[in-house]
């Protein structure tokens, strides 16, 4: 990348050329408040008006987000002018926004009450009549308070980049303006995925996360027997909420402290993956063998890619495995498996899931499921495990290792190829609604070569879901400057090294599951399975539900 | 400066005060609600100018207004934004005795601004014919004590002078428009 010459503050520097002022800035160590930017420049609206800075030459301020760098530029960051031109932005953003801090979902982390902090901005310098608030709490994984909203558009740049359906835009104008699905419905009332990745980009309170806490506490106090279940992912991130740095294994101490909180039992969801993988890897050879219903196989773990497949693509949900996801799964078998072992009556248990995915709180509550998981807590690799099992079971060898490449041409999906008996199977992987469109219009089209689809509804996989914990550099000073680029590696590389700690690596393999198969589920595919562990999906939902 | 709306003759019948506010509240609905200066700010100016306007403004908030106008013209986005506060910044910088007789002596020099002006019929000029009193819509007007002229000056006997309540009035302006002799004005 070439350099280009640049002051800040009468200061030179050598910065590469196509950052952005902003990013610039931050790279020589300059602190500049900034709200509305996001993914480099390139979505900002430069809209908020929080990190105007002074160029030599240019007309009046200009928003650092999204300017670029030039050769010879003279920024000044620390003029008077551009000092109160920031502070007054954040006043006035401050002065049309619901100060209730301490009642906020996003207290403590969030970005505005920051930014003020940064800016030194004065609370009540301007006052006035607020703009009229939508609060919608009608959905089960996401709410929406948009007197709390400053208008950024952070939520509908990831909504549309992510998953290519912009549930949220913007809506009126002026001072009536707001953010919300079309016609300022609920989220329950239009086809949202319920993903949560607009919660992980919003700077404020506006968008939050259902919380259930309180159910949990209630079942504690009515003595049930409380059984919580952890997935892979929130290991990998649940040590970012106590300061520790990204890339932090929390599994030691997140189980230690889920005893002492009082949890009957504390399961790994992994089990339950486990699980999935015998019922897909099962699935998968019935459709290679028997041919019982179409390839490619697609899975079924991501809740958020569920209420896509629904919404938007009804006619490939025979193509999807009719497995449940894992955390479900693990509460059917808690309940009757394990409750029948302790001579537990299930409707004293109360499974609490801990979970990455704000998506699995409407999963919870889906009329195919009944009462599997009583409650779920926010804080991939399903389709390569699984695949080692059918292999196993097809060929009778352990399958060792499966190479992944990008597809060309088809951005965010990634490919193998492996051989199976000398017929030659192809499988894809691929996160992020946008792009499994693609693979789904081939699907449509007749024209997959793929057997075998993995899709995770958030981009980057469960690492990266609605419920984790929020990555934003301002909260961040001791990572590096890329850490929005790396901190998906970083949480991956917990998982990746604990699944290399691992002795027994393949799913039919674990002993614990072989135990439960054989003595309470008979084998994969059989009667018992089907009604514990599989689901069904419903092709008629409505693209924008009836009250 | 006001926008592109070309020479706009006014006289002193004309508040700078309410003209301003008058820009604002179409800037306001012009506002596409993008960048935060334009949206918040254009809607804090017209709040500021509404509370002159109703009688309850204070010196402070002469300074604020004009801090509050650069403000959004440095800040905004685009041309709307920076342009929208010149109607406040000119007349402000061409009638600041106005703007300061409103928010010092509460009283609008023009007489526009309603919660600071009063209808007051002359007992010197009224001649009782009760015109007015017929058409005011909310029976604000009465006859009162002392006696009615006749435009020569003379005592119009058996009538009297009619008085506004006040405490009624809507300030509407139908008995000033309606009164043939002009015995009604504003103070």
């Amino acid at each position: 990348m070439a350099l280009v010459n640049i002051k800040i503050n009468g200061q030179p520097y050598q910065v590469e050329s196509g950052l952005t002022v902003l990013e610039a800035a931050r790279k020589c160590g300059y602190v500049v408040p900034s709200l509305c930017a996001f993914n480099h420049g390139k979505c900002s609206l430069a809209s908020c008006r929080v990190c105007l800075v002074e160029v030599v030459g240019a007309r009046g301020l200009v928003a650092s987000c999204v300017y670029p760098v030039n050769e010879g530029m003279e920024i000044i960051t620390n003029s008077q002018k551009a000092v109160e031109a920031r502070r007054a932005s954040v006043e006035l953003i401050l002065s049309n926004h619901q100060k209730n801090c301490l009642q906020c979902p996003k207290q403590g982390k969030c970005e505005l009450l920051e930014v003020a902090n940064i800016v030194g901005a004065r609370d009540q310098k301007f006052v006035g009549e607020q703009s009229k608030a939508t609060i919608d709490q009608l959905a089960p994984g996401l709410m929406r308070n948009t007197a709390k909203c400053i208008l950024c558009g952070r939520c509908v740049e990831r909504c549309k980049e992510a998953h290519g359906i912009s549930i949220l835009g913007f809506e009126n104008r002026g001072f009536n303006a707001i953010v919300g699905p079309a016609q300022n419905r609920s989220f329950a009332e239009s086809p949202c995925l319920q993903c949560g990745q607009c919660v992980n980009v919003c700077p404020t309170g506006a968008l939050y996360e259902n919380e259930e806490i309180a159910k949990v506490d209630e079942a504690f106090r009515a003595g049930k027997k409380v059984i919580v279940q952890t997935a892979p992912a929130v290991r990998a991130a649940i040590a970012e909420e106590f300061g520790e740095p990204i890339g932090t294994t929390g599994t030691g101490k997140m189980v230690a402290a889920l005893r002492r909180l009082g949890f009957y039992r504390v399961f790994d969801t992994n089990f339950a993956a486990d699980l999935t993988i015998m019922e897909e890897a099962h699935e998968l050879m019935d459709r290679i063998t028997k041919k019982t219903a179409p390839l490619p196989q697609i899975t079924s773990c991501s809740p958020g890619w569920i209420n896509y497949l629904e919404y938007f693509y009804p006619e490939v949900i025979p193509n999807v495995s009719s497995c449940k996801s894992p955390h479900m799964m693990m509460g059917a078998v808690i309940k009757s498996y394990f409750a029948k072992q302790h001579e537990l009556d299930p409707k004293d248990i109360f499974v609490v899931s801990i979970m990455p995915c704000t998506a699995k709180k409407y999963e919870r509550q889906r009329k195919e499921m009944p009462n599997d998981v009583d409650a779920v807590l926010t804080t991939g690799g399903v389709m390569e495990a699984a695949l080692r099992t059918a292999y196993f079971w097809l060929t009778g060898k352990e399958y060792q290792e499966i190479n992944f490449t990008a597809v060309r041409g088809l951005e965010g999906v990634k490919e193998a190829a492996l051989n199976i008996n000398g017929t030659e199977i192809k499988v894809a992987v691929t996160s992020g609604m946008a792009n499994a469109k693609k693979l789904l219009d081939q699907i449509k089209d007749g024209t997959s070569p793929y057997a075998f689809i993995e899709v995770m509804c958030c981009p980057g996989g469960c690492i990266n879901g609605g419920g984790q914990p929020f990555v934003k550099p301002i909260f961040l000073p001791n990572e590096d400057d890329d850490i929005l680029e790396t901190y998906r590696a970083k949480r991956a590389s917990v998982l990746y090294s604990e699944d290399e700690r691992l002795v027994i690596r393949q799913s039919h393999n674990n002993k614990d599951i072989q135990k439960l198969y054989k003595d309470y589920l008979g084998e994969p595919g059989s009667e018992l399975a089907e009604e514990l562990l599989h689901t069904s999906y419903d092709a008629k939902r409505t693209r924008f539900p009836e009250k | 400066m006001m926008g592109s709306g070309g020479a706009i003759v006014m006289d002193e019948d004309n508040c700078m005060v309410d003209v301003a506010k008058f820009y604002m509240t179409f800037i306001c609905d012009e506002s596409c609600g993008k960048c935060s200066p334009c949206r918040i700010g254009t809607k804090r100016c017209l709040d500021i100018l509404t509370k002159i306007c109703d009688g309850k403004g204070e010196p402070q908030d002469l300074e604020d207004l004009k801090e509050l106008s650069n403000v959004i013209r440095n800040n905004s986005l685009c041309a709307l934004g920076q342009t929208a506060t010149n109607p406040i910044l000119s007349t402000i910088k061409a009638f600041p005795e106005e703007y300061e007789a409103h928010v010092k002596d509460h009283k609008c020099p023009a007489h526009v601004c309603k919660n600071m002006m009063e209808y007051f019929i002359l007992p010197n000029k009224c001649i009782g014919c009760g015109l007015c009193m017929r058409n005011c819509p909310v029976g604000a007007i009465a006859p009162g004590t002392e006696p009615a002229h006749l435009p020569n000056g003379n005592v119009n006997p058996g009538k009297f002078a009619h008085v506004i309540d006040p405490k009624k009035c809507v300030k509407c302006g139908s008995c000033l428009s309606g009164c043939r002799i002009g015995a009604i004005t504003k103070r």
